[in-house]
């Protein structure tokens, strides 16, 4: 028994990542930024709205959050739906309440279905970005490159032109990438993009068809990984997002020895059909309500990064 | 296969031998960051998938990268706050990907123990050889970058060979005398320090390093809400405390800069170190200290205990 010798080859074991899509670099030796009026952290509330067909392929895995039953399974079709009908208006509610200024991530075949929840949200102002053409239409590696490029390239230019936005963001569906995704994004005009989940603060990535910035939107405070993945209480999901941001803060204002000072970036993804729900909606405005309360400043993915860039 | 490791006799935890820590402390306490590197593209091992999806695994890969990016930091100066110094568990890769670490650790006096060369390269299916040159190039690897004879053991992503002990504790004596390869936190059968059978048969210990306490293993198997693992922490150093009075205990914390560090997770964390370090006649210290002071003072007596008690 052995393994092959390729095994104990280590052919990256040298200064920096072991690839070369980044820098290597410590988050607490970084350029301190400062957001507006002064605020030590920005909120960043990110809603993706999703469109999971009930035909779907899995290919190359189901996507968490899709079907899981055989054919025709009803349960979790309409349980999505139901954000994009009842949840998303609760969370636009909750939104003005609290004057959260929201980004939202949207499936281009979303906004292709539901043209009235489209103009609200164009109404609003609030800025767009593509999240892929819908749920089941996965980016992956080993995809062939001609179909992953047709598919990125329809889902922005169709996305741009039902929204009359240039759109410059972007998430992946399920978050999952090819080897090629960066800089098919690059090549469509995305200028930052939110599947890399590395750090806490903005930073480049690069491409062969120029940098794109990778936007740190925590997956880990995500309201479908702990009310869905790990099966928390709802109170417990409040709880850590406060204790997120009185800990952010405190970071902001530098660690022990000054380092680490900055503004730092709380980013909320929360989904309409898991936090629209009647029984979850209340802690969504709690969470909106002590977050408002504390030093921060309310603003879409789009102003961040601005912000963050004018100050390199 | 054998149907019993054979590294330990049967040694019921009542009546042994009273262990005392130095100065007459009753208690042992030492926190084990775990300092890891992943690779994106890792060559194949036929017996374990490095990541569920194909490469690029940007989910996976990306939050253990905050880790090292933001992370460490964050739990290296909180530590520090408590006057503990960290036991790392290391990717020994890491010295040439990120000296950078290595320097603020050292400059800590923390302590440097070999877990493997990469974590996402499994012991499975390597000859003995393999597994020799593998666990010598991570020992030389630290010795090289920090000076430090490597004297603890925690199997690369607890991938384990039958010989995985064996060899530790013989490398270690061919690189360092009886300075080097002393102790394994591998085994989980035991709230106290235990003599292991190694084929050599020089004084090699087991030191508690609980799984239970393990940030993964709590936020990520057992998917514990974070003030959750803050009161298990605290309970579980009440007892062993209490227990102290009859004879020496040992807590250790296990944790990942992936993890515990992130923002939602660390003000339980620190209400925990606050909570233990607030106590009297607790010595905070280091692996290889615990092995060292337990071979100096208690091992004959433990082996003479075990074998009253129907051991070998």
């Amino acid at each position: 028994m052995a393994l092959d010798k390729e095994y104990f080859d280590y052919p990256h074991r040298s200064h920096g990542m072991d690839h070369d899509r980044y820098d290597w670099q410590l988050l607490a030796e970084q350029k301190p930024v400062s957001w507006p009026n002064n605020k030590k952290v920005a909120l960043w509330v990110n809603v993706p709205l999703q469109f999971f067909p009930l035909d779907q392929k899995g290919v190359p895995f189901k996507v968490p959050g899709g079907m899981t039953m055989p054919y025709p399974d009803l349960r979790h079709y309409s349980l999505r739906d139901y954000g994009n009908r009842v949840g998303i208006y609760r969370f636009l509610k909750a939104f003005d309440k609290y004057g959260i200024k929201p980004t939202f991530a949207i499936n281009t075949e979303l906004a292709k279905r539901t043209p009235y929840l489209l103009d609200t949200i164009k109404e609003r102002g609030d800025e767009i970005m593509c999240h892929g053409l819908h749920m089941d239409a996965l980016h992956y590696g080993g995809q062939d490159i001609v179909e992953e490029s047709n598919l990125v390239k329809s889902s922005i230019e169709q996305l741009r032109i039902l929204t009359d936005q240039d759109i410059k963001g972007w998430i992946s569906p399920a978050r999952n990438e090819s080897e090629n995704t960066p800089e098919l994004l690059a090549q469509n005009g995305i200028e930052y993009f939110c599947d890399w989940v590395n750090d806490d603060m903005p930073y480049q990535f690069k491409t062969q068809k120029g940098n794109l910035w990778a936007m740190p939107l925590s997956n880990e405070l995500e309201d479908k990984f702990v009310l869905m993945n790990n099966l928390h209480s709802e109170d417990s999901y409040v709880e850590q997002i406060k204790d997120a941001c009185d800990f952010l803060i405190k970071e902001a204002k530098g660690l022990q020895n000054n380092r680490g000072k900055g503004g730092r970036i709380l980013a909320l993804n929360i989904h309409p059909w898991m936090l629209g729900q009647p029984h979850r909606i209340a802690k969504l405005e709690q969470i909106l309500e002590y977050v408002m309360s504390q030093n921060v400043w309310t603003a879409s993915a789009s102003d961040i990064l601005s912000s963050f860039k004018a100050q390199q | 296969m054998k149907s019993d490791p054979g590294f330990y006799d049967y040694w019921p935890y009542q009546n042994r031998p009273k262990i005392r820590w130095p100065e007459g402390k009753k208690m042992a306490f030492w926190v084990a960051p775990n300092i890891e590197f992943y690779e994106l593209n890792p060559p194949t091992n036929p017996h374990r998938a490095a990541w569920p999806q194909p490469y690029p695994a940007t989910p996976g890969y990306s939050i253990r990268d905050y880790g090292n990016r933001v992370g460490h930091i964050r739990q290296m100066e909180l530590l520090e706050k408590y006057g503990i110094r960290g036991s790392i568990s290391l990717s020994t890769a890491l010295c040439d990907h990120h000296p950078e670490i290595i320097e603020m650790c050292k400059e800590r006096d923390w302590e440097f123990f070999s877990h493997g060369i990469y974590n996402t390269r499994y012991t499975y299916g390597m000859s003995e050889q393999q597994e020799r040159d593998m666990i010598k190039d991570s020992m030389e690897s630290i010795y090289k970058h920090t000076g430090q004879k490597c004297a603890g053991y925690l199997a690369p992503a607890l991938s384990h060979s039958e010989q995985t002990l064996d060899l530790f504790a013989e490398v270690g004596t061919e690189l360092f005398g009886n300075e080097g390869g002393i102790y394994t936190c591998d085994l989980f059968h035991d709230d106290q320090p235990t003599p292991i059978h190694t084929r050599s048969g020089k004084k090699f210990v087991s030191i508690p390093y609980s799984l239970e306490m393990n940030d993964t293993i709590a936020f990520v198997v057992n998917k514990v809400e974070p003030r959750r693992y803050g009161q298990m922490l605290k309970d579980n150093f009440d007892r062993l405390y209490q227990e102290a009075d009859e004879s020496g205990t040992i807590m250790c914390i296990p944790t990942h800069n992936y993890q515990v560090s992130c923002p939602h997770r660390m003000k339980a964390y620190e209400e925990a170190l606050e909570y233990i370090t607030s106590h009297d006649d607790i010595w905070i210290t280091t692996g290889r200290e615990i092995a060292n002071h337990f071979i100096d003072n208690h091992y004959d007596d433990a082996l003479a205990d075990i074998k009253s008690k129907g051991g070998k």
